[in-house]
């Protein structure tokens, strides 16, 4: 798309132009409504059905793995952590970038995130989501997982205040919570006006139940915006407390390779890395198949690259101090552990994800090549195919500990890999119900960074 | 447009969110409070197949405990006594009663009576009756007051956090071993003086690790 320098500033505000073709307000609700009111295309029922099948996979897979137990996993001495915490840590960083677009670059005023940060958020709630199963499931006997939430018992027991597994429990469950009411609170001005538009009488309950009586005065705009912007400063510590959080499962351990301070900064870069990626993948295809280019426009993409080039070359440091600091500290264990990662077993994931996660950003130093669709789509994936081995390269650390003798190599089970699909299943499921039944992009945001939203919108006219 | 709501409506957000926070806090209180073992285990009383009164045989006659839980001293678990045990008495004692007409069916057959266990822990727990009986621990303190009861009901809990009460604290059951059966001994008024100086003197420690029950 060729858009020339004068149409991306209007000169009589000094304004970026955000959204292309001058569209009046009706034109976006229009160009949005319309995806939740027509008739699903046929991608979407094509998509939809694999993806329901995919779920059904996980629930069935989920079934056997309680009646059998977590033996049905590769796990093992002395890999004790599989693919379950790995998922967890996956999943948990794909939501990232969705409060980071959402909270963060509120705050910082970037208005440029009004046609992203719908369905980022969305796609934030669903990777918790996802994230959370697989904790859940891997204690073995889910019966009794609500023995990680304080709860008065007969065991005169408390969880384990110091044991960074609870501090998970809050901090993903603090997350969720924060996120699920962030989208929600955005989505009232939306809702109402769905509501207001709806023919079938069904809908018109629905969509009014969630809208909580919104009718757009000024009152409301004053209340809706302050909780808007009370809700983007309690999540924006959130973006990087969780991840620190969900490090310190590692750092906490005396294992070399783990036991790092550097974890908590890292882990958070490469949340916002990998979950940029994600919500590159699905805007492109969203704006594909909904014919949004308009609204979510190159230039945004451009942004997001620019951050995916940044928190890239972040987590690329922090891999090259994890070696510095190996060497440096001159203990033999945490060097062995580093060598062994690049140079044992395991190297072929080792370079995978340096390969993904550090060669390919590299990419978008070019601004050819950050503004090419095709180049960002296959780049995102393989963002989010480094950084999920990023975690199993983590994980695998364990396969060679300080007794030789209990070395193993650990790999997957077919039960393993099922999992791993099946939540991919459910993200999408959730995904493409979401695209169908609410508005996937923030009207009433995107109308507010307009030129016609300016109060001074062409009285610099004349001058 | 017409009006899809009617006013009461308006008042529903606030109505369930506030229903909301008392079914979280009702079901909270209804297992702390129904799901309990003091409320589930407290007080069960099986029927047993011979009508035997702990009352008259431990109570009015003295039996002391040890002599049908003769293995409580050296054993984990305290033996249920075997029907021959019965018999040593009841061959001479009412030898024609009724009542005992079970026990001597299965002194003939040597089948063993099937006596209904009450004090059951999870097999994931592991207890020891010698230690407790030997560091002074009494009967009572976990059966209760068996010398009164006609039949025998379970009178504690023995949850977890029960078990754990006394390894916090154990001063207040401890007493003389001499004086573990008896069913009647008030503790003295130096109690507590008399159970620091014991804990010091066995070097009584119980343990709170998980693994010390969950081997």
């Amino acid at each position: 798309m060729n858009v020339s320098a004068k149409e991306l500033s209007d000169s009589s505000t000094q304004r970026e132009i955000l959204v292309l073709g001058n569209p009046t307000f009706e034109k976006i609700t229009e160009a949005v409504s319309r995806i939740v009111e027509g008739k699903p295309t046929r991608w979407w029922y094509a998509l939809f059905s694999i993806s329901v099948l995919l779920t059904i996979m996980l629930f069935a897979n989920l079934v056997y793995l309680f009646w059998e137990g977590t033996g049905i996993w590769g796990l093992n001495n002395p890999v004790g952590w599989g693919w379950a915490i790995v998922n967890f840590v996956f999943w948990v960083g794909i939501g990232h970038a969705g409060t980071l677009i959402s909270a963060i670059l509120f705050l910082l005023r970037q208005r440029w995130r009004t046609s992203i940060n719908r369905f980022a958020e969305a796609m934030t709630i669903f990777a918790v989501i996802c994230a959370l199963l697989f904790p859940a499931i891997h204690v073995g006997r889910v019966w009794v997982l609500y023995w990680v939430f304080p709860l008065p018992n007969q065991m005169g027991m408390w969880p384990n205040f110091r044991s960074p597994l609870l501090w998970d429990t809050f901090a993903v469950g603090t997350y969720f919570t924060c996120s699920l009411l962030f989208w929600y609170v955005g989505l009232v001005p939306d809702l109402a006006t769905l509501r207001d538009r709806a023919k079938a009488r069904i809908k018109k309950i629905l969509y009014g139940l969630f809208a909580l009586g919104w009718r757009g005065g000024n009152r409301q705009w004053r209340h809706y915006e302050l909780s808007y912007l009370v809700l983007a400063g309690v999540s924006t510590p959130l973006v990087l407390s969780v991840h620190s959080i969900v490090s310190t499962d590692f750092a906490t351990s005396l294992l070399p390779g783990w036991h790092t301070t550097i974890f908590p900064p890292y882990f958070v870069a490469g949340a916002i890395f990998s979950g940029f990626a994600m919500v590159m993948t699905l805007s492109l295809i969203a704006r594909k198949v909904f014919k949004l280019e308009d609204i979510i426009t190159t230039k945004t993409l451009e942004r997001m690259n620019k951050i995916i080039l940044v928190t890239g070359l972040m987590v690329g440091y922090a891999y090259s101090m994890e070696f510095f600091i190996a060497w440096y500290s001159g203990n033999d264990y945490e060097r062995f552990a580093f060598i062994n990662r690049a140079f044992g077993p395991y190297a072929w994931a080792y370079w995978i994800m340096v390969s993904c996660n550090v060669i390919v950003p590299q990419l978008f130093w070019f601004k050819r090549l950050r503004t090419s669709i095709p180049v960002m789509f296959i780049a995102s994936i393989f963002v989010n195919i480094g950084m999920w081995f990023e975690r199993f390269v983590i994980v695998v650390t364990l396969s060679r500990d300080y007794l030789p003798s209990s070395w193993d190599y650990y790999s997957p089970t077919i039960y393993d890999i099922m999992l791993l699909v099946g939540s991919f299943g459910l993200f999408f499921t959730l995904f493409l119900l979401f695209l169908r039944y609410l508005p996937m992009v923030a009207m009433s945001e995107v109308k507010g960074v307009l030129p016609q939203a300016d109060p001074h919108y062409n009285h610099g006219e004349g001058g | 447009m017409a009006q899809i709501f009617p006013s009461w409506t308006n008042k529903l957000p606030i109505a369930l969110a506030s229903g909301g926070i008392l079914v979280a806090l009702a079901v909270v209180g209804f297992f702390w409070y129904y799901g309990s073992p003091k409320y589930t285990d407290v007080g069960y009383r099986p029927r047993q197949p011979v009508p035997y009164s702990h009352k008259l045989h431990a109570g009015d006659l003295g039996l002391d405990c040890r002599y049908c839980h003769y293995s409580v001293e050296r054993s984990a678990s305290a033996n249920v006594p075997p029907t021959s045990v019965c018999m040593n008495c009841h061959n001479l004692i009412l030898p024609e009663s009724e009542k005992l007409l079970p026990v001597r069916e299965s002194w003939a057959s040597g089948e063993p009576i099937r006596w209904v266990r009450i004090h059951k822990i999870g097999e994931y727990a592991y207890f020891n009756h010698s230690i407790h009986v030997n560091r002074g621990v009494s009967c009572v303190s976990c059966h209760g007051n068996v010398a009164e009861m006609e039949v025998v009901i379970q009178k504690e809990p023995l949850s977890m956090s029960w078990c754990l009460d006394c390894h916090r604290n154990p001063g207040p059951h401890l007493r003389p071993v001499e004086e573990v059966a008896n069913m009647r001994w008030v503790p003295p008024v130096d109690q507590a003086e008399y159970a620091a100086r014991i804990i010091k003197e066995k070097g009584i420690a119980p343990p709170e690790v998980c693994s010390a029950c969950h081997r």
